[in-house]
């Protein structure tokens, strides 16, 4: 529309303004407020005044000061240059911002989002006389040596290419393909805008049963996600919920990775700017910045534009998949993003719901993890996007209102216990209160693919430590001294299972990341010395005897001492342990 | 600007409201005149032409025809110099210790500008603070922000003062340290305290005190910590220094927050407290650190007091979620006599695995810290065993635990006001310690690690 209607603040009250003598303002527009030009967003109209929100601080701003429409909803723009960088909640490129203004953010830097001046290598994939529907392909870039960037015709247009360049190098502002349509004709360039909260169209979805494989050992083995499924990773300070998030944008098996820093620390966007250029895909052998995406509204800039921090960070993840991509997005944390919603609901003096959240928290979490899927896309590839979401409940109460209306619309749940932490047992995840609702569907992945035995060699896993959940109940108030030896033998299985596989050094080269055909043969290992040890329990071998053989300890230590590429080296172990075993044996017939 | 606006519309606690205003700024510092006393405030919200203004001084004494009232055009600013340094400020930063006023140099908004994320240094150096606990389990690095988590009547404030006494940087910049000590709502004789600390380990000429005390004006404690920090900065990103920054007590900074928020009607989220306390802590923790460009660096250290000793109260659990770590103090090894009494697995320090192990401390770091925390952890789980069944009940290893664990608070965790051990003595001790455990046992160490520490004899020597 391009028209500069406006009206004039009339009240402030942190991040939402009170803005008079204008009627054309539409619901959800993105206006630019006072002389500063500051990035608000209408977000309630009433008769004589329209209310707004702020994404930058209000200090300074006066009444009386201007508030411009620009007509048209907070959008994103989509094209070559996202990958590999760093934006703040509304998409604005940090790194330029810190040229223009040093080590401070500072208000009223309205700029590019995407760099303009760039030219790209552009490879056209149509010429005059094609015929392009929407999503289509039309011409593609390298964007990292990671990324093949797909230039695809953005939703809602089709038609006929009446003008197409030849292959060469142009910035993301030129026309490169012209479409006629039987209204009018279509500029398309390398880039196209989307409004944040809408969800991107695809063609159909289709059902999640592949993993993403994150190397993780107690989410791939215990509690598996899809690609194009929803996880949350609920949990008190310092129990592992970046680390966890870190640990998956690094190793998880996705085309590309958006990284949300919602209201969290400056330092953790700085680490993955440090750590992320140095460490390499396993998969592309490149660096894993060449496939990331970094979206960071840090917890002392403005909330309002922390809210608008997953929209942006969503809305990217759709657009690779729109390409054909697998992507997973991280958003630390989601809580932060709902404590934004409250502290603009309760400056508008909404009537709250539980713990002075909105009423509307619930639906608003839902549409977020809406947005996750795997799809068949318009243009017939096939995409996913898999969001991973961490919550920082009050307290440590799972029984909080972001925690529990979260557990509604996501189908995996990592609980992050703090005692756990307390001991230093990490990742974590408590064993007991997390759960995957793929894994049946995930079952015939598994199965081919990792292993054939797999899903029965999980089951007994999980069993051991149910029991041993259930022996620790009497422990704790009788001591294990007096258990039967075949009881003490699960608890010293379930011991080993804690220690040598749940618990995964994110710290350690060769533990950080286990492959899943790995966590087999681990998983395999240590279920092989249950049964010949119970075997020697049941013939009066006492459990103290077998223990100090070492068995159980060299278990443990195979995480280290055993490389990811060296799976032979299970056998050898195997026999090893078994001729140990063999040894106990028939010493203790020869007594 | 010079306008005067004549009396009042309303008070309510901390707030007034001031009609007919023109030209108001949100944040701006407003001038009240009452009788002879001048009082600040600030703006803090605008509808048409009425302010709502919160009174820093507090409202005590006014009414709503005895006061004329100046805008003074911009947000409260803080004076900065280098002569900073060894001066004596209130809650607000002006002088009170009788040496005249500050010239400075130029001035900043307290309230500062968040640090863009790509230009922060990832902080990575080990401080030394002599405190065995703490630097071989909980180690601290320069740029963190670490609070220790304390109770009515425990040591914070000498263990905070043994900090700043000991605390030494490794690459051997020592010398171009300052610290920036913000008290709010403590009493008299706790800053008296630092400020003779201070003074006894000649270090007062390079410490700039901000000092709201118990009975001074509540509101003003909103803005003491921000005065603090905006110094720090000053003092790190603009001149170079070192800078650690002590602020205590957080709690009673957040019960003021609570005060005005409840003053101005807004909605509690728990316990009363504003819905945006992270975000109101955050934009004070947040201002830590190093950024490109300078080589000095923010290391902050908050006190709080733990409202019932309970760690999921919002003051910590806010806190713990805002800063890279935190320091626990306990009320159960105080009362055994433990000095510092820092109950070790509740407290972690984020940043220390950067900034351990070998080319930093000594390549046996992370290991024996990480089976320190484990063995540590078992002894918690031994004495729930025994505190059932008797101590007499417990089988042989269990016994040994018992051991370790007392042991371990008595060796490790205690140590005197006055002792300043090396991190090499620190890591040394925790071998010691180690040995009286079964080598199957110790499941964190690697093979190499174990001969080379563990079993090696030089190193044996004094073991209990
Ligand atoms: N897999 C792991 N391996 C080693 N250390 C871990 C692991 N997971 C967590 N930790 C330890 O736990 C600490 C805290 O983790 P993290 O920062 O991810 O917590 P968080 O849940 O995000 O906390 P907050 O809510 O305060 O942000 C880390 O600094 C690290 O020391
Ligand atoms: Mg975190």
């Amino acid at each position: 529309m391009g028209d500069t209607s406006h009206g004039t603040i009339y009240g402030i009250n942190g991040p939402v303004i009170k803005v008079r003598g204008n009627h054309a303002f539409q619901m959800l527009e993105m206006v630019l407020v006072g002389h500063d030009r500051l990035v608000g967003e209408v977000i309630r109209i009433l008769k004589h005044e329209t209310i707004v929100q702020v994404y930058e601080n209000t200090t300074g701003l006066k009444t009386g000061e201007p508030v411009v429409s620009t007509g048209k909803p907070l959008t994103v723009k989509l094209g070559p240059g996202i990958i590999g960088n760093v934006f703040d909640g509304i998409e604005r490129p940090l790194v330029k911002i810190a040229e223009d203004t040093g080590i401070y953010i500072k208000r009223g830097s309205v700029m590019n989002n995407l760099d303009t001046e760039k030219l790209w290598d552009v490879k056209m994939l149509v010429e005059p006389g094609d015929y392009l529907n929407q999503g289509e392909v039309f011409a593609e870039v390298k964007e990292t040596e990671s990324v093949n960037h797909k230039i695809m015709v953005p939703p809602g247009i089709k038609g006929e290419v009446i003008e197409a360049v030849g292959d060469g190098q142009y910035n993301i502002e030129k026309t490169i393909v012209k479409v006629r349509d039987e209204k009018r004709i279509h500029n398309l360039t390398l880039v196209q805008e989307w409004p944040v909260r809408e969800p991107r169209p695809y063609y159909r979805r289709l059902p999640l049963d592949i993993p993403l494989i994150t190397g993780q050992r107690v989410i791939d083995t215990l509690f598996p996600l899809a690609k194009g499924g929803t996880a949350a990773i609920p949990g008190g300070f310092g129990t592992g919920k970046t680390l966890t998030q870190h640990q998956l944008a690094k190793w998880a098996d996705a085309d590309i990775i958006v990284y949300v820093g919602c209201g969290e620390r400056g330092n953790e966007i700085t680490e993955v700017l440090e750590d992320f250029p140095e460490l390499i895909d396993p998969r592309s052998g490149r660096p894993l910045m060449e496939r990331t995406v970094l979206i960071g509204n840090t917890s002392n800039m403005p909330v309002a534009a922390r809210e608008a921090s997953i929209y942006t960070g969503i809305t990217l993840a759709e657009y690779y998949r729109d390409m054909g991509y697998d992507v997973a997005i991280m958003a630390d944390s989601t809580s932060r993003w709902a404590e934004a919603l409250r502290e603009i609901s309760g400056r508008l003096e909404e009537m709250p719901a539980e713990e002075g959240f909105p009423a509307y928290l619930p639906s608003r979490l839902s549409e977020f993890y809406e947005r996750a899927g795997r799809v068949e896309n318009f243009n017939k590839t096939l995409g996913s996007v898999s969001i991973i979401g961490a919550v920082s409940p009050q307290g440590g109460d799972f029984s909080e209102p972001v925690t529990q209306n979260t557990k509604r619309f996501i189908r995996c749940f990592w609980a992050l216990d703090k005692s756990l932490a307390y001991t230093r047992h990490y990742p974590a995840v408590n064993w007991t209160n997390s759960y995957s609702e793929y894994s049946d569907e995930l079952s015939g992945w598994y199965n081919e693919i990792a292993h054939p035995e797999f899903m029965n060699k999980k089951a007994m896993l999980s069993r051991i430590l149910q029991e041993e959940g259930k022996l620790l109940d009497i422990v704790k108030l009788i001591g294990s001294d007096i258990l039967p030896d075949e009881q003490k033998l699960v608890l010293e299985t379930a011991r080993t299972i804690r220690q040598g596989f749940l618990q995964q050094n994110a710290y350690h080269e060769q533990d950080a990341y286990v492959p899943v055909q790995k966590q087999y043969l681990m998983m395999d290992s240590i279920l092989r010395l249950y049964e010949k040890t119970t075997r020697l329990v049941s013939l009066g071998i006492p459990v103290s005897v077998i223990r100090k053989s070492g068995v159980f300890e060299e278990l443990i230590r195979i995480k280290y001492n055993i490389s990811n590429e060296d799976t032979g080296a299970f056998d050898e172990l195997n026999m090893k342990l078994e001729t140990r075993l063999d040894e106990i044996e028939s010493d203790y017939k020869q007594n | 600007m010079n306008v005067e606006y004549i009396g009042l519309k309303e008070i309510s606690g901390p707030l007034v409201v001031i009609d007919g205003v023109k030209n108001a700024s949100y944040e701006e510092m407003v001038e009240i005149t009452v009788g002879k006393n001048k009082k600040l405030g600030r703006i803090i919200k605008i509808e048409g032409e009425m302010c709502v203004i919160q009174i820093f001084e507090g409202t005590r004494g006014v009414s709503l025809e005895n006061t004329h009232s100046r805008l003074l055009g911009k947000p409260l600013r803080m004076p900065l110099s280098m002569e900073l340094l060894g001066r004596v400020l209130d809650g607000i930063g002006r002088p009170v210790d009788g040496l005249g006023e500050i010239f400075p140099e130029k001035s900043r908004d307290i309230n500062g500008e968040p640090i863009n994320p790509v230009m922060r240094k990832y902080p990575r150096n080990f401080i030394q603070t002599g405190i065995s606990s703490i630097d071989g389990l909980i180690t601290l690095i320069r740029g963190q922000k670490l609070p220790v988590f304390s109770g009515s009547g425990l040591p914070h404030n000498k263990l905070a003062v043994q900090i700043v006494r000991q605390a030494r940087i490794t690459d051997g910049e020592n010398d171009n340290f300052a610290v920036v000590f913000a008290a709010m709502g403590v009493k008299y004789d706790v800053a008296e305290y630092f400020k003779q600390s201070f003074k006894k380990s000649g270090v007062l000429d390079r410490v700039v005190m901000f000092l709201n005390l118990a009975n001074d004006p509540v509101v003003e404690r909103i803005v003491t910590p921000r005065c603090a920090l905006t110094a720090a900065e000053y003092l790190a990103y603009e001149k170079g220094m070192h800078v650690l920054v002590i602020l205590t007590d957080m709690t009673s900074y957040a019960e003021a927050l609570r005060e005005i928020s409840s003053s101005k009607g807004e909605i509690p989220s728990r316990k009363g407290y504003p819905g945006y306390l992270y975000s109101d802590l955050a934009s004070i923790y947040e201002r830590a650190g190093m950024v490109k460009g300078s080589k000095g660096s923010i290391t902050q250290i908050p006190i709080l007091t733990m409202p019932n000793d309970d760690i999921t109260h919002p003051i910590p659990d806010l806190t713990g979620y805002i800063t890279e770590g935190q320091i626990v103090l306990d009320k159960n090894l105080a009362f055994k006599g433990v000095y510092p009494p820092i109950s070790i697995l509740p407290s972690l320090s984020r940043l220390m695995k950067d900034g351990i192990g070998e080319g930093y401390t000594r390549e046996d770091h992370p290991q024996v810290a990480n089976q320190l925390f484990a063995s540590y952890a078992k002894v918690q789980e031994v004495r729930a065993l025994a505190s059932v069944i008797g101590e007499e009940e417990l089988s042989h290893i269990d016994k040994i635990y018992m051991n370790f664990g007392r042991e371990f608070e008595k060796n490790f965790i205690s140590q005197d006001f006055q002792e300043n051990r090396s991190i090499e003595e620190t890591l040394d001790l925790g071998w010691r310690l180690l040995r009286l455990l079964p080598e199957e046992e110790l499941d964190r160490l690697s093979p190499e690690i174990t001969d080379k520490y563990f079993k090696a004899p030089e190193s044996r020597e004094g073991d209990f």
